[in-house]
């Protein structure tokens, strides 16, 4: 089998979607559509949608370039311009790519926004990142919207309707405004139903983990198959069409009692089952990956895999309840749940993945994740009693990520990991 | 044939080696400062700590002499220190003959004062340094050769003309890695003969020596014990030395670990993490220790482990080594006095100035401005040691903090002052807890290895056989 016959035809259908949106940002103006940056926490795709827009996502676009190698130059571009070096190198990445630019991954120029659209606000980076591009872009509308955070570990009628209230009052006029487009309900609830679809269809391709050997992995190729419901594509068919295609090809795996799909090849042999939090690091995405395969390792569940949305416990867009819906949404996305609730989360994925670890890969500029990180781990390591590791690395600045330091501690967790497995085994023979 | 194991620990700064016997007894010490190459390392360290099982070997023998005569005890004491000089007498030539010939190449016009001031310099150190390793047991402060002549040969540089000190300072630096890092062989038992007849001399002149003011009473008693019975323990010995000398130290199995363990020729599975190998080493001398700090060259760790000495959990200080063993190497060349002198300085001072910088570089810059307002040097090293410390207790707090027992680990863990600021900080953070320091903690890491290949516990790394193998193959 040549190395060729290992892309899938949802590997390849992946790629025609994107290059199809990048395609179209490119010839944005000649199509006659409006481009709207946003984050992809709590990102309002099916609404973009309704009004016809492009969406763009400046920190896929960052990890994008970390994975091509030009991070390193943008960031410096952006240092050079007077942004700290603590400021998040997502934000420096993406600033450095519009100052030389904005060529955008396929080679093909971005556009400039017509709105910078902030539809969470749990990042507060997030504010001053669109604060910067709107000196950069004058012409840009702004659209903000204040997200609740789930302090109680709750989403009350009145946060739904606080929210509900912004967008009919700010969110949907101005965006009439800038497009020109009457807001159509219809439309937005023809898109909530598909994305319905693709996040039952996502939910359960994250499900398939909890078979041994997992036939994927929830981190490094869970990366992958979150790209298309996180960047615009939740609220199509061509997303419901992806999905459909994964599961199938993840169920064929699963007979044939595969194991995931690394860069060099199959997984063999499954030793390890992990749960992993934090975002992944982008600038050695493949060293990164390639030291846990290597160990036979394998992600089964993840918290970064849910930033754009936490579908496991049951919670989906109701077209019913159209921009009800849209304000849990954003109301729900990861980073947005309390500490708590992310523990509960994450102690239920362990319990119900079977795994051996839990491993927490701290991100020196991004706040948002790291807040907190310790005491989750801690809580997890007293109440399930179950080995934890604790890495550091960085998002898209490759100054950050020591590779050799890494893989000590990887090397050193995996080899504990070991010993308490043998452990077990030999309290379970006596 | 009794079966011996090894356990090699390459750290940044040392290298350690340790053997044990088959009831886990440490039975040879051996450690390096020479940062050549991991393998030259390794090969150093395993020699030493196959001499030095050879003289516990012979102890055991003994036992009953040394037990029930102190001609016995102070002469083995003796014969290793002696021993040890031994073998810097065959660096010194070495060396001698190394920095003869750098300054041969020299380009300077006072190339022949040079060679004659550093002739004199030589001359100078060595029975310096042999009366202190003879009569004074500088075998057992555990100094490398480089601290030992560098400290003496500085002395005699800052006497020296002017314009030879570059030169010669010059000379010392381009000399002595060359000669740290040779792979030296000594033959055993030549060694031990020319110890004997060093002792031979030293206690045949001990009957004229006069009794001075201040030496305790029990110095004098043993003394008098060698000085009467020495041939009686030189032919004891002598009837044990050969065969000692010729044992086979049969090293069944060898685990190595350390910072440098990729490195290692060793084969895969005979590599552990140091951390397992710390936190197995440390419980094996204490067996209720549930937290090791373990503070090294260039790494901290805090490590939790359970009943059996496995590891539940390990936090490490990542992107930056301020607060590691590094770092007061730093400082001490800040201040230009050795690294063994820095805690005993710091334990002088009244007060701890506040360092508000953890960055290494920066801490050197806070040094100069403090001694330029005054400030004393006890002082101010008091405070760079608590703030190693202070690294250490957050990297303790991550990983879970102090449960029971606690055991201190790693080079550092010799130094007074960092010891001094431990105890006060878990005190104040944890309450009484027992804290264990041992004086073969900077062995842990060695010995825990050494534990495993005894163990044989295989340990999984990536090796050919489990690596993925490409579909393209």
């Amino acid at each position: 089998m040549s190395k060729e016959a290992q892309k899938e035809k949802s590997m390849i259908l992946q790629k025609e979607m994107i290059e199809g949106l990048f395609s179209d940002l490119a010839n944005a103006k000649e199509l006659g559509k409006k481009v709207c940056y946003t984050f992809i926490p709590g990102n309002l795709s099916e609404l973009i949608r309704t009004f016809d827009m492009l969406p763009v996502y400046p920190e896929i676009n960052a990890l994008q370039s970390a994975m091509r190698k030009k991070s390193a130059a943008y960031i410096k571009e952006a240092e050079r311009n007077a942004h700290s070096e603590d400021v998040c190198t997502y934000v420096k990445c993406d600033v450095g790519m519009m100052m030389k630019g904005n060529i955008g991954p396929t080679g093909q120029k971005i556009p400039e926004p017509d709105v910078l659209l902030l539809s969470y606000t749990g990042c507060f980076t997030f504010l001053k990142w669109f604060e910067t591009l709107k000196r950069e872009y004058p012409n840009a509308k702004v659209i903000m919207v204040h997200t609740p955070y789930q302090e109680n570990a709750e989403m009350t009628p009145e946060m739904t309707q606080y929210m509900v209230k912004q967008f009919k009052e700010e969110v949907i006029p101005q965006m009439e405004e800038v497009t020109g487009i009457k807001y159509d309900e219809a439309k937005l609830k023809r898109h909530l139903e598909l994305s319905a679809k693709a996040e039952d269809l996502i939910n359960e391709i994250f499900q398939t983990t909890k078979h041994k050997p997992s036939p994927i992995d929830a981190y490094f190729a869970g990366v992958y198959y979150i790209g298309p419901i996180n960047i615009g594509f939740r609220g199509t068919q061509e997303a419901v069409d992806y999905y459909q295609e994964l599961l199938k090809e993840i169920h064929i795996r699963i007979e044939q009692g595969l194991g995931p799909i690394t860069p060099e090849g199959e997984m063999k042999e499954e030793k390890y089952r992990l749960v992993v939090e934090g975002p992944p690091n982008w600038t050695s995405f493949r060293e990164f990956w390639k030291i846990f395969y290597d160990m036979g390792a394998v992600i089964v569940a993840s918290s970064y895999t849910k930033v754009g949305g936490v579908y496991d416990l049951g919670w989906r867009h109701d077209p019913e309840r159209p921009l009800e819906a849209l304000a849990e949404y954003c109301m729900n996305c990861y980073t947005n749940m309390n500490i708590p609730q992310r523990i509960d989360l994450l102690k239920k994925c362990i319990t119900e993945y079977d795994a051996d670890g839990y491993v927490t890969n701290s991100i020196k500029s991004c706040n948002s994740f790291s807040a907190g990180q310790l005491g989750m781990m801690r809580e997890i390591e007293d109440s399930l009693e179950v080995p934890v590791g604790f890495i550091e690395s960085d998002l898209v600045d490759p100054r950050y990520f020591s590779y050799s330091n890494i893989k000590n501690r990887l090397e050193s967790y995996f080899q504990m990991l070991e010993q308490r497995k043998k452990m077990e085994k030999e309290m379970e023979t006596a | 044939m009794e079966k011996y194991y090894l356990g090699i620990d390459l750290g940044s700064t040392t290298s350690k080696a340790v053997i044990i016997n088959e009831k886990d007894e440490i039975i040879g010490r051996g450690i390096t400062n020479t940062r050549a190459n991991y393998k030259v390392a390794a090969d150093i360290a395993r020699e030493e700590a196959v001499y030095d099982a050879r003289f516990t070997l012979l102890s055991q023998r003994l036992q009953k002499e040394i037990d029930s005569k102190p001609e016995f005890k102070k002469y083995m004491e003796d014969i290793r220190s002696v021993f040890q000089y031994q073998q810097f007498k065959r660096r010194m030539d070495s060396l001698e003959e190394t920095l003869l010939a750098t300054v041969n190449d020299f380009a300077y016009d006072n190339k022949a004062d040079i060679v004659k001031e550093l002739k004199m310099i030589i001359e100078n150190i060595r029975p310096q340094i042999r009366h202190e390793f003879v009569n004074e047991d500088l075998g057992s402060k555990n100094q490398f050769f480089r601290d030992i002549v560098s400290e003496r040969y500085n002395v005699e540089v800052e006497n020296a003309e002017k314009s030879l000190f570059e030169p010669l300072m010059l000379a010392f630096d381009k000399s002595i890695t060359p000669v740290e890092n040779e792979m030296v062989k000594f033959n055993f038992k030549e060694l031990v003969d020319e110890s004997m007849q060093v002792l031979d001399e030293k206690y045949g002149g001990l009957a004229d020596q006069k009794i001075e003011e201040g030496k305790e009473d029990w110095y004098y008693a043993e003394l008098n014990a060698v000085k009467d019975n020495y041939k009686n323990v030189e032919s004891t010995l002598r009837a044990h030395i050969d065969e000692i000398a010729d044992q086979d130290i049969h090293i069944s199995n060898m685990v190595g670990t350390g910072y440098g363990r990729a490195l290692l020729p060793f084969p895969e599975d005979c590599i552990k993490s140091e951390i397992l190998c710390h936190a197995f080493g440390a419980h094996a001398i204490f067996p209720k220790t549930r937290t090791v700090l373990d503070i090294g060259g260039q790494d901290t760790k805090a490590i939790q482990v359970d009943s059996h000495g496995l590891v539940t959990s390990f936090h490490m200080n990542d992107r930056c080594a301020a607060g590691c063993g590094r770092y007061l190497g730093y400082i001490a060349d800040e201040f230009g006095i050795s690294l063994n002198e820095l805690g005993p300085e710091a334990m002088k001072a009244d007060k701890e100035t506040t360092i508000c910088s953890t960055c290494t570089v920066f801490a050197g810059a806070e040094v100069k401005e403090l001694l330029h307002n005054g400030e004393k040097r006890p002082n101010i090293l008091a405070g760079l040691h608590k703030a190693i410390v202070q690294r250490a207790m957050s990297l303790i707090a991550r990983s879970g903090g102090v449960r029971e027992e606690f055991t201190f680990t790693g080079g550092v863990a010799r130094n007074q002052a960092v010891l001094k600021y431990v105890k006060q900080m878990v005190t104040d953070s944890y309450g009484e807890v027992t804290m264990n320091i041992h004086t073969d903690s900077i062995f842990m890491g060695a010995l825990g290895g050494a534990m495993f290949a005894r163990r044989n516990i295989k340990v999984d790394l990536p090796s050919k056989e489990n690596k993925i193998q490409d579909v393209t193959a």
